[in-house]
């Protein structure tokens, strides 16, 4: 089924999208940039903030013969709407006609500037948003250069409010867009903050407890438009202007999210590089622009001073420090020497270049390479591999995945978010795990089996599908009778792709076994596991 | 001779509220007409025939908006909006307490009209005595066979619940009385979808004010042409006007639509008290423009048509007289203050606009603001207009433009005055 395309106008640009767009997405496809506080492209929008106002034209239609109407000189009539719309809100339709740079759309864009700038505090040079802040950014190109608010009459509120352990809420600053409390219901169902009271006192509450419960709450600090949410532990630490950004690769688990780490040299550290904050590095392959909370904040082991931070050479039995240089001589003299007899162990939480050089290093020495799968790797992706585009972002309906022995939200986060909506869009979501767990709600087809039993449930789940159906242990021969192994076999079976997460609490029998389940497929499965 | 009262019936009969008085005169005789020998989409046709137009303030039709419910997406609901919050307007509650059995069978006849079998009534948390009085009644029509299942021998089933809203004014807006019902946060939603489409928990819902559904039995009971001989052509039968302000006979009048504002305040309401000229009405209580009580405006027809004439709305037709002893600037304080109190806070121009306006015109009030102030508010108020998410911040501003427009002296006045006033 193909989307139907429409064809719209944006400041004189044409542009054609898939029917469904709304305005601001459409004009960033034309290029034109409609400012925006409330809506994100992640999330449905909600028009709340009313940034995103734009003047609307429609084509007229004669109700009579459902046609447009034409001027004499045989263009589309427009009717325009007198009161500007929403651009997040607004989905595109065919002929539309927006403006988005009219004298009547600036005056809209700082009367809402305006507004919202009466209740901000305007403290920016202690906010720790200053200087990638979206409020300033707009201001300086939309807004009122000065205040006709008496600055006396602003509502004072709370300025360190802890919401939880790791994120802090400064209320004055909140421009209450709601894309905080948008994110941990609707992405990451953690739905433990809203809104409360209301007017000019409407403000941004948890309500689990432990406050702000999630494992994805430091997101809402990137996605914050202000610096209302800040973490406890970049808050008031360093100005962002005065940051490096050092790209890295997340390695608390499998996922491998891709960082941005933010350093600079510090005195304090005796003129080292530290780590002042971790943030995520777009890449929709992988994380899209979220981290879980581990991979944020768990870097702090690299400010121990028990850490090894040069390298040492055992000299007549003792440890002693010496230059990289020599280091490396050491070891490239032991490789030689160890030449075929080389055998390298790596664990699964190194990125995939790391791996590949590994790997390159040691064949070219004519040695061997092993993954470690205990350290949180996998076994099935050395046998199977991650097939070339293999994309979380792009499964949907007509694809499956299965999850087998992991509970994805404990052990990879950001797959657990990705598999999740993944079965939004419609894949069909089969979890078999021995407990419940944060996937089964979002799945087509749970399956339980008692722990140690995986092998048992995948011979069933092979057994379900093939025509011979070989004798097996009265136990599995049971368990693949039952209706919903067959037909989670069968809907798992009949994708047109299909992805297996096996979790490290599987035994490595049922790995073997997992990667034949791949095989009635008419298409190879791209099959990773961890 | 007097006509005999549609609405406030129970003038007339004493006890109405009571179950079996109600039967006597006729009660829940149009509901088991419908049930047992009309089809839903007849029912939808005679109310849209007789022309009956929402009485909770937009004035939109009621047969027209039944029929828009989706028929593809099941279950359907049905609100009864009891929420009455507008300043001035208090119409509801003496049919909720007086005729309430035509009120419940104007929801049931509206219940079966587009197939729900669940209804809600939902109730402002002051009217909680109401609530109760209404739960047993509910429990009596359950006892008298009239609700629960299989009604009359058909396929028809139906329940009423009530709920009570915690005490907000913007849950009288159809969608966050929608999301208040569900159990969440009183906000508005976008519209569109409108509820007819996508409502209460996501399904198609209609949602009706209490003297809409009041209206409906009549119509059923005595057909479309017999209702359309009340009121206006476009603006048909009759409606409560609530009375208020500085009137001798503050009260609910139920005239046709369509009478004008002299006949309700003059002849009705008796005048102004202590012989005071009359100075500005406010049609539609808090959320009206004022009208200039000239008499060209006290001989314009109240109907949804007429009114706009004056540069004003009817809305709910809470009908606020004011007498010369009133400035402007008093009386936009206190509208102004209502709906900063109110305003839910989800979209800026209305959670930052109120609060701004509440600044100045206490400024103003106390005698502290030049005119630079009032034409600041001026500014305020219309940099809001237009931009809001719901109506709630469109009309918060109405009083304020209108006032300034229409009252310029009030202000100057003021500004000269240069002192508190009382």
């Amino acid at each position: 089924m193909t989307t139907k395309m429409i064809t719209l106008t944006i400041d004189g640009i044409q542009v054609t999208v898939p029917e469904g767009t709304n305005i601001v997405d459409a004009a960033k496809k034309a290029g034109i940039d409609i400012p925006v506080f409330c809506y994100h492209p992640k999330m449905h929008p909600v028009g709340m903030c009313r940034m995103c106002l734009v003047e609307v034209g429609r084509p007229v239609i004669d109700r009579a013969t459902g046609e447009f109407v034409r001027n004499e000189d045989g263009s589309l009539k427009i009717q325009f709407n007198p009161k500007l719309e929403t651009g997040c809100t607004t989905p595109v339709s065919e002929g539309m006609v927006v403006i988005n740079t009219s004298d009547k759309v600036k005056r809209g864009r700082k009367d809402i500037l305006e507004f919202l700038l009466t209740s901000h505090p305007l403290d920016c040079p202690i906010c720790d948003k200053g200087g990638e802040c979206p409020l300033q950014d707009l201001t300086m190109a939309h807004g009122p250069g000065t205040s006709r608010f008496l600055f006396d009459e602003k509502k004072h509120l709370l300025k360190h409010t802890p919401l939880g352990e790791l994120i802090y809420l400064d209320q004055e600053r909140c421009i209450q867009c709601g894309r905080c409390v948008r994110f941990q219901d609707e992405l990451v169902d953690d739905p433990v903050i809203g809104f409360s009271q209301r007017g000019r006192s409407l403000q941004i509450v948890t309500f689990s407890e432990p406050g702000f419960d999630s494992i994805f709450s430091g997101n809402t600090t990137d996605i914050c438009p202000v610096g209302a949410l800040t973490t406890a532990d970049f808050r008031f630490g360093a100005r962002p202007w005065e940051l490096n950004a050092a790209a890295s690769i997340c390695h608390q688990c499998p996922v491998g999210c891709n960082l941005t780490l933010n350093v600079r040299r510090e005195a304090a550290a005796g003129g080292k590089v530290v780590i002042k904050r971790v943030m995520p590095r777009q890449n929709e392959w992988v994380n899209e622009i979220w981290i879980c909370d581990k991979g944020r904040f768990g870097y702090h082991y690299t400010e121990s001073t028990e850490r090894l931070t040069q390298p040492l050479v055992r000299k007549g039995g003792e440890l002693s420090p010496v230059s990289w240089e020599e280091a490396l001589e050491v070891v490239a003299e032991r490789f030689r020497q160890a030449g075929e007899n080389l055998l390298s162990v790596a664990g699964g939480r190194l990125s995939n270049e790391d791996f590949f050089n590994l790997r390159k290093l040691t064949e070219g020495i004519g040695g061997r390479t092993a993954l470690y799968t205990q350290m949180g790797g996998g076994d099935l992706v050395a046998l199977a591999g991650m097939p070339q585009g293999s994309n979380l972002g792009e499964l949907g309906k007509g694809d499956a995945i299965l999850v087998i022995a992991s509970d994805l939200h404990q052990e990879a986060p950001i797959w657990w978010l990705r598999v999740k909506q993944a079965a939004e869009r419609g894949a069909t979501l089969i979890v078999a795990l021995p407990r419940p767990n944060r996937l089964d709600k979002f799945a087509q087809h749970v399956l339980r089996y008692r722990y140690g039993e995986e092998s048992g449930l995948i011979l069933a789940m092979i057994n379900a599908l093939s025509a011979k159906r070989p004798e097996l242990p009265g136990k599995v021969n049971a368990l693949w009778r039952e209706a919903e192994v067959q037909i989670a076999a069968k809907a798992f079976a009949e994708a047109q792709n299909a992805v297996i997460f096996f979790g490290s609490e599987g035994v490595g029998l049922a790995k073997g076994l997992a990667y034949r389940l791949r095989k009635p497929l008419p298409r190879p499965a791209p099959t990773c596991s961890r | 001779m007097k006509r005999p009262y549609l609405l406030l019936r129970h003038r007339d009969i004493p006890d109405l509220n009571d179950l079996a008085v109600y039967r006597q005169h006729g009660g829940f005789e149009a509901f088991r007409k419908a049930v047992t020998t009309l089809q839903p989409n007849e029912v939808v046709e005679m109310v849209k025939a007789s022309g009956l137009r929402g009485r909770g303030g937009a004035g939109f039709p009621t047969g027209l908006k039944w029929s828009f419910i989706d028929n593809k997406n099941w279950p359907h609901y049905v609100v009864a909006n009891a929420d009455e919050s507008e300043p001035g307007t208090f119409k509801d509650r003496e049919i909720m307490e007086g005729n309430p059995f035509q009120f419940l069978e104007g929801l049931m006849i509206a219940s079966y009209a587009v197939q729900a079998n669940v209804a809600y009534i939902y109730l402002r948390g002051e009217f909680w005595q109401l609530a109760h009085q209404l739960d047993r009644r509910i429990q009596q029509l359950h006892s008298a066979a009239l609700l629960g299942d299989r009604l009359f021998g058909t396929e028809y089933s139906l329940r009423i619940y009530t709920h009570l809203g915690a005490g907000a004014y913007i849950c009288g807006e159809e969608t966050a009385l929608l999301e208040s019902l569900e159990g969440k946060l009183g906000q508005p939603r976008l519209r569109p979808p409108f509820p007819p489409a996508v409502g209460l928990f996501g399904k198609p819902t209609i949602v009706n004010n209490v003297e809409t559904l009041a209206n409906v039995p009549l119509i059923i009971e005595r057909g479309a042409e017999w209702y359309r001989s009340f009121g206006t052509e476009k603006s048909p039968g009759v409606k409560i006007f609530c009375l208020s302000g500085r009137v001798n006979r503050p009260g609910n009048y139920e005239l046709p639509l369509g009478t004008t504002f002299r006949e309700l305040i003059f002849e009705h309401g008796k005048g102004i008290p202590d012989g005071k000229q009359i100075k500005a009405i406010m049609a539609a209580g808090a959320s009206s423009a004022l009208i200039v009580a000239d008499q060209r405006a006290l001989d314009t027809p109240m109907d949804y048509e007429s009114v706009p004439s004056l540069g004003a709305q009817l809305g709910s037709a809470s009908i606020i007289v004011i007498d010369e002893t009133v400035s402007m600037d008093w009386l936009i304080r206190k509208t102004i203050h209502f709906f900063q109190h109110e305003s839910c806070g989800k979209c800026t121009p209305c959670r930052e606009g109120t609060y701004w306006m509440k600044h100045i015109i206490d400024r103003i009030h106390r005698g502290e603001a030049s005119q630079n102030d009032v034409e600041l508010l001026y500014d305020v108020a219309s940099q809001m207009r237009g931009k809001c998410l719901c109506a709630l911040g469109e009309f918060s501003i109405e009083a304020v433009l209108s006032a300034i427009e229409r009252f310029p002296q009030d202000f100057e006045a003021r500004v000269a005055q240069r002192e508190p006033a009382l």
